[in-house]
């Protein structure tokens, strides 16, 4: 169970069940869809990103695992205020993190280090990403949607 | 051959068929496996690994080629095994019987080879809303070439086919009705003999997608009246990337070849070609042969335990199964028909099938969860996707416990 526990701490089981920025913003000027074809995740995420280059507001919508849902309200959470520099350099932090890359202290990655555990989980990698992928594809401004696959 | 009951026996002894599986005897962080993913891919009997290692040890050659005396004895067991899938499935002649990759190309076969040569603007292809997406998708690309429509009977709530649509939809444009037997995703077993009598009244074809039918009890293709039936051997306790489909003969005989190549010609000159005659037509390049080996030995041993014997053992379990879930709060069953394989799909109203999957898998028990190549099925019962325990011959009472057990640790971790 510790494992399990690991996974599912209790910040994240309560980003799945009160998802924060969830819904749709009208304003948006920058959105992409993800879609995990394995287990049916979808996402939609609606980004503001202003004059400065700063993500001034930021909204998820979409159905999914936990994991998936916790990783998207997190992430929201982490994100707004941030220039677009500055969240493309927290998705490559992620991205080491939940792989199993980072070393020593998570201190520097705030509320995000609760995904640590999905390192110990690799099929589940995917959950986690997905609603960054889907972002980076609409800082992009990507036209096509995110696959994981 | 270990047979673990003789085929006469009634009931099948559990205990003797685990004993034959050696993966079984493996442990998974720590605890004994407990395999509940049989609808994805069944595990093998030593008769079925020993089969195909005895062959690349002791017979390895190219078939159907050589004067050798490794290529003849490698043709003999290749079409030894052909005749074991043609015993099992109760087709009346060896040509009837095709090796394919599994049942997803044997349905691509048909479509392909048979639906391009009877198919055209106008017709249609008639398949159900519990499809496999390799029942839907082959049909689609025919009707994009063809420019035929692709018509889908509905299902009830409990996962059955509604059978007064299904009738009002079978027309003389109908050219194909493609059914599976037993549903991967709901366990719904369908009226095949029935569906094949509408199919045949208009002069339609009956394909069956066997892919979940073979494995769980006795097939009679001509009880059924399938015109066509793909299975797939690693759904039958065989290797993975072989299976069969059987045609009937007068069909297969007049089908233009599926692939061309090796095998499959009588002649062949730079100005024209002829092509041999089933099933070896429907065979170019050199096939799994050990694979088929392989795949024979399955049938065979799944013949000396008894099909009935499998049923009624599924069966059991299945209710069983179907009772203990019950007790589980928040748990809902996806696929409740009347008449059903041991297939379980259901949702918890607390966590996500994904999140249901990772905790199960931690306490050894493995099942499958997504959406099962099934989506529209998904989309029927307005889920993304299902959690599904599904059983075989060696499953036991025991191991539905620890099915139990684990979801009532995920209501424990997800606070439902």
């Amino acid at each position: 169970m510790s494992e399990l526990r690991d996974l599912y701490q209790e910040v994240i089981l309560d980003h799945n069940r009160h998802p924060r920025n969830f819904g749709e913003l009208a304003e948006a000027n920058r959105e992409a869809d993800g879609f995990n074809p394995l287990c049916g995740d979808k996402i939609k995420v609606h980004l503001v990103v202003d004059e400065d280059d700063r993500i001034a507001d930021i909204r998820f919508e979409g159905s999914g695992c936990a994991i998936s849902t916790a990783s998207a309200s997190v992430m929201t959470e982490t994100l707004k205020g941030k220039t677009v520099d500055e969240a493309r350099a927290l998705f490559h932090t992620f991205h080491d993190l939940v792989t199993g890359k980072t070393e020593g202290d998570l201190g520097e990655l705030g509320k995000l280090a609760v995904f640590a555990g999905v390192a110990e989980f690799p099929v589940r990698v995917k959950c986690a990403t997905l609603c960054w992928h889907t972002t980076n594809a609409a800082l992009e401004e990507s036209a096509d949607a995110v696959s994981t696959e | 051959m270990a047979a673990a009951t003789s085929p006469t026996s009634t009931k099948l002894d559990v205990e003797a068929v685990r004993r034959d599986f050696p993966i079984l005897q493996r442990e998974v962080y720590d605890r004994p496996l407990v395999y509940l993913d049989n609808a994805a891919s069944t595990q093998k009997p030593r008769a079925v690994i020993d089969a195909v290692a005895t062959f690349y040890e002791t017979t390895n050659a190219n078939i159907h080629r050589g004067v050798h005396r490794l290529s003849q004895e490698a043709t003999d067991q290749f079409e030894d095994a052909r005749e074991a899938m043609r015993d099992f499935l109760g087709a009346t002649k060896v040509e009837e019987i095709v090796f394919t990759r599994g049942t997803t190309e044997g349905i691509n076969l048909v479509a392909m080879s048979y639906g391009r040569a009877n198919v055209g603007a106008g017709d249609e292809i008639l398949i159900t809303h519990m499809e496999h997406h390799s029942n839907i998708v082959p049909w689609q690309l025919l009707c994009e070439q063809t420019g035929a429509q692709l018509v889908v009977a509905p299902i009830n709530d409990d996962g059955e086919i509604d059978m007064d649509a299904f009738a009002s939809l079978v027309s003389e444009r109908t050219k194909i009705v493609s059914v599976g037997h037993v549903s991967n995703a709901l366990g719904t077993i369908n009226p095949i003999a029935e569906i094949g009598r509408l199919a045949h009244e208009v002069g339609a074809v009956l394909v069956v997608d066997g892919a979940q039918g073979c494995p769980h009890g006795a097939v009679d293709v001509q009880a059924l009246g399938a015109d066509f039936y793909a299975c797939s051997g690693h759904k039958m306790y065989g290797p993975t990337g072989v299976g069969v489909l059987y045609g009937r003969h007068d069909l297969l005989e007049a089908m233009p070849p599926y692939q061309g190549g090796g095998e499959m010609i009588r002649t062949v000159t730079f100005e024209k070609s002829t092509y041999a005659p089933s099933p070896a037509k429907f065979e170019a390049g050199t096939p799994n042969i050990a694979g088929g080996v392989g795949l024979g030995a399955a049938a065979r041993y799944l013949q000396s335990i008894g099909l009935e014997a499998i049923e009624r053992h599924e069966a059991e379990l299945l209710a069983y199964g179907t009772e203990r879930l019950a007790e589980v709060d928040g748990l809902r069953m996806v696929g409740t028909a009347r008449r059903k394989a041991g297939v379980m799909g259901f949702v918890m109203d607390c966590a996500h099938p994904h999140d249901i999957g990772t905790i199960l898998d931690r306490e050894a028990v493995a099942v499958r969860t997504g959406h099962h190549c099934a989506q529209p099925v998904m989309d029927r019962f307005g889920v993304p996707a299902t959690s599904r325990a599904s059983l075989g011959i060696y499953n036991t009472r025991e191991e539905i416990d620890a099915l139990v057990d684990a979801l009532q640790q995920v209501r424990e971790v997800f606070g439902g």
